[in-house]
């Protein structure tokens, strides 16, 4: 009788938490929803309709494409942009994949290294590439005989420069998907018999499929939307980024601009859908019983693996010691004695050092916040059951920012949230509107890492913890927050990373009180003070990867004490 | 349970509090705060301020700095709701579009009688003036002429002989004011047809157009390229960081816009603007321009520039910055026309 009465309780509160716990949820989808629709669909939506505008707001229907189409001069840039977007995709994505497939697949030494080392790329501002371009392959370049005569300052460049900054990117995607293989999967191959190519084929790469899909998705509308590599490098090959630029930073003409963007959206949309016939078939990978993978050693094959990731690391690395390099001489290329002067920041810009502070504080209050939002956001997405129609506007939201130019964004917001009638112009000119900008414009690669690490938890898990009467919210911080925590940490260190080197979308929006560093950068460039943008640069990267080597030692504890469950 | 609500709340609490720092952070200040615009010489800002602040110690001038296309970008976007007090420092050309887009608020600064008539806008009350000259100048690298057995420029004109064929940068005008100001200055001085004729030659010559009207200064500089179409100070900046480079001030036009100030309108400051405006025009502040630029708006006040021609005021061309504005879309269509659509790297294969 006794035992009954307390049986029934336990019952009835835990019906009532759970109910509780979906109203948790709920009011959560309402709320990350809601705010990707501030941060994001509202201030592009400003922004976009002035395509259908002209100068002086009248309502002009398809004219201003009508002229867009009609002059060869802006048109012709749609087939460098997929000329550029397509090499640059396939280069990424095949050196990303030989790269992570070494790191999670191989027995190699260094694979702490290597790791970091792939993300050198996310420390430095993308006009540091560029400069050590210039300094390698420029007319008074060492190598630039290497060129047979063809010039860095135009395709070649903007191909190389793209591959550099978007490897990263590919590279965290990847890697997700491929770490998180089930072990049993290969032992059952081994099993029977199935030859290390077919196992690659059968095994390896459907799992990977994701994953793959995912960072080509990301790439190539980031190859075709970044604007900061084809600025500094790409000569007069002009790309639609660099057209929205003269439009708008040339010309002050935003309807132009407008159409542009709107032009741009298109094959990032295009890119969306196919990603959502791919997902359809996607089951998670890593059931409630599965085992981590843990690659055999094969001597051969890790010699190959080694000799192909030391390859690609030497490349990465070059490139930021040439920078480190121009950061040290006295002046290119006329006087190549070593000197610090280039350091001395508050010789040249105003407040150089102050700008390095507002950077770091923009990067950690990124970090801490945009970490939050994204996690909790794919979290509910793919876990939390209820209300679909309000996770399928956050999955397809959350894709918008990879295709849309910084400038664009940072454009839309100064019309949105300077616009007399918004409740929320106080925020215009803080850094609350940079933190809310940056995390925006980096939602898309941090909601996918999130969302490849989430998807390849079995739903069992909440499953299970319904049946165990344990709270969602219980679960989520018991076991989903633990067993991610590797990419929850990915996607934190990219946001601070990103939030470092960020210049397209803080242009227009930093303030008397928030000058940030990167952006000094560029200006520092631009006002032919090259080697301090390049000791600037330096600054930012060595930053960086004091934060790189900093987290990874902190956490690398917590992560083998969160990670033991994969082992057996 | 309980917990870790409390634990929650104390986060959210955090987060707003945080939130709130950040907006409100800068704002406790008892002088007035300007907040100016400005496309100056980054090392030009302190120099400016703390000259500007000494005599007015009220009145704290707050730079917001970028480059001429982002600054007027910036103002134009915020018209609905400006942000920026005061505009010091940019481009007349882009005064200009402000004026015409009705953001600036005349005033007449006390002691504006003084300036050289060529500095101040033509409606009463001036809407905006001007306080020095950036001119156009050639950046021609010497040690590479030297290697590629390359002559000197002396004139616009010459850069169309076919010996600087791949050796020269120039701003695009499209996309740079630097390369607009160019363009107009040759088709008012050689008129419509012969303009265009010296461009179309030029363009045979021209490696790339840049972005930027400071690129090419720098890329003569690093030797990428002998002859850089820019502007003076940007190349004396380079010669003095070493670059083996002589300015050239080409005889027949030479091509010169003006830094120009301006109130903006809607400020909820325009006392302290005013206060701004009228030392801004005073013979104390041409004395400070005139510490690092060859020409101000108040004749003699300014220093020889070593490697700048002497009296450059009187080799300024007649510029008339209003046919400049009214035509800008012309002929920018008409260069685009003629240059940008080949404008990518000539085919091989």
């Amino acid at each position: 009788m006794k035992v009954s009465a307390s049986g029934g309780i336990a019952a009835h509160s835990s019906v009532g938490r759970a109910n509780a716990d979906m109203w948790i949820m709920r009011a959560g989808i309402v709320l990350v929803a809601g705010s990707l629709i501030v941060a994001l669909v509202l201030p592009l939506y400003v922004l976009m309709s002035k395509s259908l505008h002209a100068a002086n707001g009248a309502f002009v229907g398809l004219a201003n494409f009508a002229s867009y189409f009609a002059n060869p001069a802006l048109s012709h840039s749609i087939y460098n942009s997929m000329l550029v977007g397509v090499v640059s995709t396939v280069l990424t994505i095949a050196l990303a994949f030989a790269y992570a497939y070494a790191l999670t697949h191989g027995c190699i030494r260094g694979k702490e290294v290597f790791r970091i080392v792939a993300m050198i790329p996310l420390l430095a501002p993308s006009l540091l590439p560029a400069i050590s371009l210039v300094y390698l392959f420029g007319n008074k370049g060492f190598f630039k005989s290497w060129l047979m005569g063809e010039t860095i300052y135009g395709p070649i460049g903007i191909v190389i420069g793209l591959v550099f900054a978007m490897f990263p990117h590919a590279f965290v995607i990847i890697s997700t998907g491929l770490s998180l293989s089930d072990g049993r999967l290969y032992e059952a191959s081994a099993v029977l018999k199935a030859s290390r190519l077919r196992t690659f084929f059968t095994v390896t790469l459907p799992g990977a499929k994701y994953g793959l899909i995912s960072a080509t998705f990301v790439v190539f509308t980031h190859a075709i939307t970044d604007f900061g590599v084809p600025k500094v490098i790409g000569g007069q090959y002009d790309v639609l980024a660099t057209d929205i630029y003269k439009q708008v930073i040339g010309q002050q003409n935003f309807e132009m601009g407008a159409v542009i963007s709107v032009i741009l959206l298109l094959p990032a949309v295009a890119a969306l859908i196919v990603d959502r016939f791919a997902r359809r078939g996607q089951v998670a990978l890593l059931s409630a019983r599965a085992v981590a993978f843990e690659p055999r050693p094969s001597p051969m094959r890790d010699r190959l693996l080694f000799a192909m990731c030391a390859a690609i690391a030497f490349c990465i690395v070059t490139l930021i010691a040439v920078a480190a390099y121009g950061a040290l001489i006295k002046f290119w290329p006329y006087d190549l004695s070593f000197t610090l002067r280039h350091f001395q920041f508050d010789l040249y810009a105003g407040g150089g050092w102050q700008a390095y502070a507002n950077s770091l504080t923009l990067s950690f209050l990124t970090a801490v916040f945009g970490t939050a939002i994204v996690f909790v956001g794919a979290y509910l997405v793919e876990k939390s059951g209820t209300l679909p129609g309000g996770c399928a506007l956050i999955q397809v939201l959350a894709l918008v920012p990879m295709a849309v130019p910084g400038l664009v964004l940072g454009l839309a917001y100064i019309f949105f949230f300077n616009h007399p009638a918004n409740p929320l112009t106080f925020l215009y000119g803080t850094m609350a509107i940079l933190v809310m900008v940056t995390i925006g414009h980096y939602y898309t690669v941090t909601h996918l890492t999130a969302l490849t690490a989430l998807k390849q938890l079995d739903k069992e898990f909440e499953s299970v913890s319904d049946s165990l009467k344990a709270s969602r919210i219980k679960t989520f911080a018991r076991v989903t927050v633990p067993i991610c925590l590797p990419a929850i940490l990915d996607i934190s260190v990219y946001f601070f990373l990103s939030a470092m080197t960020t210049v397209s979308a803080v242009v227009f929006l930093y303030s008397v009180h928030t000058q940030l560093a990167s952006v000094t950068v560029l200006n520092m460039d631009d006002a032919g003070e090259q080697s301090p943008a390049a000791a600037m640069a330096m600054v930012i990267v060595i930053t960086c990867i004091a934060m790189r080597v900093l987290h990874f030692l902190a956490t690398r504890g917590l992560a083998r004490r969160t990670q033991a469950w994969k082992k057996r | 349970m309980k917990n870790t609500k409390r634990r929650a709340m104390k986060w959210a609490a955090g987060a707003v509090g945080c939130l709130a720092v950040l907006t409100f952070a800068g704002n406790a200040s008892a002088k007035t705060d300007l907040t100016v615009y400005t496309a100056y010489e980054n090392d030009d800002l302190k120099t400016y301020k703390t000259a500007f602040e000494k005599s007015n110690p009220d009145v704290v001038v707050n730079w917001v700095r970028d480059s001429t296309g982002v600054i007027t970008a910036k103002l134009i976007a915020e018209k609905d709701n400006p942000r920026a007090d005061v505009v010091w420092g940019l481009a007349v050309t882009s005064v200009g579009l402000l004026k015409s887009q009705n953001l600036l608020e005349p005033y007449a600064p006390k002691g504006i009688g003084k300036l050289d008539k060529k500095f101040v806008d033509r409606a009463n009350p001036p809407h905006w003036f001007g306080n020095s000259v950036w001119l156009a100048a050639i950046i021609f690298n010497t040690a590479e002429a030297k290697r590629l057995n390359i002559p000197k420029p002396e004139s616009w004109l010459d850069l169309a002989k076919p010996v600087y064929k791949g050796q020269v940068v120039m701003p695009n005008p499209a996309s740079s004011g630097t390369g607009y100001f160019d363009v107009s200055a040759w088709l008012q001085i050689y008129g419509e047809k012969k303009g265009w004729e010296f461009m179309d030659k030029l363009h045979e010559n021209i490696a790339r157009y840049t972005h930027s009207g400071s690129s090419p200064a720098t890329l003569a500089g690093k030797g990428e390229y002998v002859v850089g179409i820019s502007f003076g100070l940007r190349g004396a900046r380079v010669k003095t960081q070493g670059a083996p480079v002589d300015l050239i001030f080409p005889t027949e036009a030479l091509g010169w816009d003006m830094n120009a100030f301006a109130i903006v309108k809607g400020t909820k400051k325009l006392a302290a603007a005013k206060q701004l405006a009228d030392w801004a025009a005073s013979e104390e502040a041409m004395r400070v321009y005139g510490s690092t630029r060859s020409v101000v708006a108040i004749p003699g006040m300014a220093k020889p520039i070593p490697g700048f021609p002497p009296n450059p005021e009187q080799r300024l061309m007649n510029n008339d910055f209003d046919w400049a504005a009214a035509n800008r879309e012309k002929i920018l269509a008409e260069w685009i026309r003629r240059y940008d659509s080949k404008s990518e790297p000539k085919k091989k294969k």
